[in-house]
């Protein structure tokens, strides 16, 4: 980290999620589109973003069956929020099927954005707390790629994800 | 009974011992260093405890709140009153949906009710998704440890039952091979399930969100996968709200695999709004229902019995982490295929067994906990784990045969109303034992150390031959320090201090040496002693489950040693100081707490002296290299770092072990089912003595004993270096 500026918490949530299996790339809210086509490969499915200044790019087929899902590579999908000090995301359990999309391919593209990094757990479950007293809503805080030690090492892409890549936008 | 034992040990030994090891050793190692980074730690413990004494307090009241907000979802609850219920429920449940597979993420609470089976027996094709569990399903095997049920097994050995079971088209070796392979072929399982079976970690009463703490994926698959979830879910696993959730998600991992989070915390309200999905259907996802039926089963089988147990009760605060059991050295030599029960293994097992499947299911294997106290620290939700194991151990010994002879009366004059039997009572009793063999020295020993003594020893008492015995001294500390003139009188020296040295048994009569060593130490400080005689601390009767014999030998020193209100006590055991400071609390109520404040660890007030201006030239100093290993309950209690310490100004180069414990832990190393375990934990000790130290020193006796078999080295307490000459 650069001197003379303290860190945020978005300094902080990038220097934590990264790992051999996770790159974090910062874009303006701009060019988030290129940054995804950047990040797939295909085939490559998504979600819609909730955003209105970040699009999907074409790269990625919105709204896919369960086959296509299945047939993909790469799975694009929101992050509802993120935690600086553990670099986790909040992956919501949404209709459109984000969750899924999330899971079942070797690589998950997650969209963030810059405002909802959260600096900590104890911030990131009060905010879970009154989202699902409200919705009661479901989220996966997803940390790093899916994992297994089972088989006699650390391997990655057990059932899940072998790698994650996370695209900020500021 | 005790050779089949030893047998069965034997061949974990062979077999297990080796990954069990690595991977257990790997995952406490890890927990120190990711604990080490949380600064909140020893806030959220206190947190964790305080959230699951109020849940299980008032758990009749958040069951209902519970299932009220799960209906209100669109979910159902079913409390199953015992194992059996629960798998008819859930048999019913597949039933109804018309289902062919179930699919299961793994869940020790499955494992308790060996719903696999009864599901399997009504025609349902149940598998587990967790490689893990996985591959015990394949191999036909059983857990060895809660959280990582197949540590056991060598990617080898992994390997070789794969291609003997599924002949693959590749070779597999490596475990990205074979992780790949497992998840293709269980990808294709989960793709045709109907039910998804998962357990649940926490479940909140005020949102019904379920959290499951997981890492390769295979719970959400089995959720999202599926159109009918079935959680199973003990009754004490539920929270009261969200925000609850935290403390407990900040400790699991750290606590248990030493990682900071798992990949995977699902946060699951059921019916969760996620479409279903159908791998044959065209339809886009989002276009698709979110229609799933979702039962909780909430499993009674003993749990609200053990919250009427007071003694049982704290296990309900579990969260199944596995630190006890990765910090324990018998476990991490053994693993749950020794030290488990039916379902359960580690040291909180003695609780689960005994509450969900009977005392006789925990009394199988109650022993392998030693009290060496190592768990206690780790414990993210604070359980006082050896105390459990004791009063189980204590109601287990009701159940013992007791020979009924002279002989034994008389060497076992003990508290104890009924059991346990002859060799829990022979250790127990290690009081009576001292004092005579203190005063038919030598001739006792001569007698003790006879090949037709040792062999009546093991064959009566269990005693192991191999062992050499404690020989016992003539003349007691407490005969020493009478017999003598002080050499100060604290009065009007610089530290002005005056203490009880505390007799302990072996101080008194076995090694007398230390002792001596100990009352010039504190008098070449400036220090006034005493060493009155005060009985044992109930430490011996304890370890063998004899409770009411060891509250009565508390009971004695409290009233011995209040006679000195004026005096500081000073021990040199450190189990006996662990009593002081930590068991006499429950033993007596709250009676010791006074003896607690004023009592010390011998090194520990060494080191107070210290830096209140004694002068360390007043000790033996010398620049040369020491060995040490402190005792586990000295570790526990945090007061390892005052010997090295001193040590250190006094000259010496330290060098410290880390291992949890030397494997000999009072009497259970002296036991002839467990003697190769305690040597192969001390073989792990041996390793950390660098040959090359010239001197090799313990704080505890049973250390001391233990590196001795080890090193045939005759090391001594650290305050023998200190001693000044007389």
């Amino acid at each position: 980290m650069s001197r003379g500026r303290p860190m945020t918490a978005v300094d902080q949530f990038a220097d934590s999620a990264a790992t051999d299996s996770v790159t974090v790339t910062r874009v303006p809210a701009d060019d988030t589109a290129d940054a995804i086509a950047n990040a797939v490969e295909p085939p490559a499915v998504g979600v819609a973003l909730p955003w209105d200044d970040v699009a999907l790019p074409d790269e990625a087929e919105r709204d896919p069956s369960t086959p296509a899902l299945e047939a993909a590579r790469t799975g694009v999908t929101p992050a509802a929020f993120a935690v600086a000090d553990y670099g986790s995301l909040g992956l919501a359990a949404t209709p459109d099927g984000s969750e899924p999309v999330s899971l079942y391919v070797d690589r998950h593209v997650a969209v963030l954005r810059a405002e909802d990094v959260l600096p900590d757990m104890a911030a990131a479950f009060d905010r879970l707390e009154t989202a699902f007293r409200e919705t009661r809503g479901s989220t996966i805080l997803a940390t790093g790629p899916s994992a297994t030690a089972d088989m006699g090492a650390l391997v990655t892409g057990a059932h899940g994800p072998k790698e994650v890549h996370i695209i900020i936008a500021t | 009974m005790s050779s089949e034992k030893a047998a069965h040990i034997r061949r974990l030994l062979d077999t297990e011992r080796e990954a069990v090891g690595e991977n257990t050793r790997g995952f406490n190692q890890g927990r120190y260093e990711s604990l080490g980074r949380l600064d909140k730690a020893e806030q959220y413990r206190e947190q964790a405890r305080a959230i699951k004494e109020d849940a299980i307090e008032r758990l009749p009241e958040l069951v209902e709140e519970v299932t009220e907000t799960v209906e209100e979802n669109g979910g159902t609850v079913y409390v199953a009153d015992d194992a059996a219920d629960a798998n008819e429920y859930i048999a019913q449940v597949c039933a109804d949906r018309n289902a062919e597979t179930v699919v299961k993420s793994k869940s020790m609470t499955s494992e308790e009710l060996e719903v696999n089976d009864h599901l399997e027996s009504r025609g349902f094709d149940t598998i587990e998704t967790d490689l893990g569990e996985w591959v015990l399903q394949v191999a036909e095997e059983a857990p060895s440890h809660i959280v990582a049920p197949a540590i056991h097994k060598s990617r080898e050995e992994i390997a070789r039952l794969f291609t003997e079971q599924f002949d693959p088209d590749d070779p597999l070796e490596s475990a990205a091979e074979l992780t790949a392979f497992a998840r293709k072929r269980l990808g294709e399982r989960i793709r045709e399930a109907d039910v998804g079976m998962t357990g649940a970690n926490f479940v909140t009463a005020d949102t019904g969100t379920m959290a499951l703490v997981t890492s390769e994926g295979n719970a959400r698959k089995t959720v999202s996968a599926t159109d009918t979830h079935v959680a199973v879910a003990g009754v004490e696993k539920i929270v009261p709200s969200v925000s609850d959730l935290q403390p407990f998600i900040e400790l699991i991992a750290r606590s248990g695999t030493g990682q900071d989070i798992t990949s995977y915390v699902s946060l699951l309200t059921p019916p969760m709004d996620s479409p279903t999905m159908d791998f044959d259907d065209d339809t886009a996802l989002s276009d698709r229902d979110a229609d799933r039926d979702f039962h909780l089963v909430l499993v009674d089988n003993g749990r609200l019995a053990m919250r009427e147990d007071d003694q049982l009760r704290e296990t309900l605060y579990c969260i199944r982490c596995s630190a006890c059991s990765n910090t324990c050295a018998n476990f991490q030599e053994v693993g749950g295929h020794a030290f488990g029960g039916e379902t359960y293994s580690g040291g909180i097992a003695t609780g689960w067994e005994a509450g969900v499947h009977g005392q006789d299911a925990a009394a199988e294997f109650n022993d392998f906990c030693t009290g060496c106290s190592r768990c206690v620290p780790a414990c993210p939700v604070k359980i006082d784990i050896p105390w459990i194991n004791t009063v189980v151990r204590d109601r287990v010994n009701s159940g013992e045969s007791v020979p009924l002879n002279v002989l034994v009366d008389g060497l076992t004059p003990d508290g104890e109303s009924d059991g346990p039997g002859l060799q829990k009572r022979l250790f127990g009793n290690f009081e009576t034992l001292a004092r005579a063999g203190s005063a038919f020295a030598p001739l006792s020993n001569w007698v003790a150390g006879t090949r037709p003594a040792g062999w009546l020893l093991e064959r009566v008492a269990g005693v192991d031959a191999r062992r050499e015995l404690p020989a016992f001294q003539r003349t007691t500390l407490v005969e020493w320090a009478n017999g003598r003139t002080a050499g100060t009188d604290g009065t009007g020296s610089e530290t002005n201090r005056r203490v009880v040295l505390y007799p302990d048994l072996y101080t008194n009569y076995v090694d007398v040496e230390r002792g001596k060593a100990a009352v010039r130490v504190l008098e070449a400080l400036g220090v006034d002693v005493v060493v009155p005689p005060v009985g044992g601390s109930g430490r011996a009767p304890l370890s063998q489950g004899m409770i009411e014999t060891a509250r009565g030998n508390a009971a004695d020193v409290v009233a011995a040693l209040d006679s000195f209100p004026e005096r500081d006590v000073v021990v040199v055991e450190p189990s006996d100081l662990a009593m002081f400071r930590s068991e006499y609390d429950r033993l007596l109520s709250g009676e010791a707490d006074s003896l607690a404040e004023r009592s010390y660890e011998l090194l520990e007030y060494v080191y107070g002296l210290l830096e209140n201006g004694a002068d360390p030239n007043a000790l033996a100093t010398a620049e040369e290299s020491v060995a040490y290993h402190s005792h586990c309950q000295q570790r526990t209690l945090d007061l390892a770092t005052y010997t090295v310490a001193v040590l250190e100004r006094c000259g010496y180069d330290v060098t410290t072990t880390d291992v949890e414990c030397c494997g000999m832990a009072g009497s259970f190393g002296y036991k002839e089912e467990y003697y190769e375990l305690s040597m192969g934990v001390g073989e792990r000790l041996g390793e950390q003595i660098p040959a090359e130290a010239d001197h090799v020193v313990a704080s505890g006796t049973s250390c001391t004993d233990q590196l001795d078999a080890l090193l045939a080295d005759d090391p001594i307490h650290p305050v023998e270096l200190l001693a000044p000459g007389e």
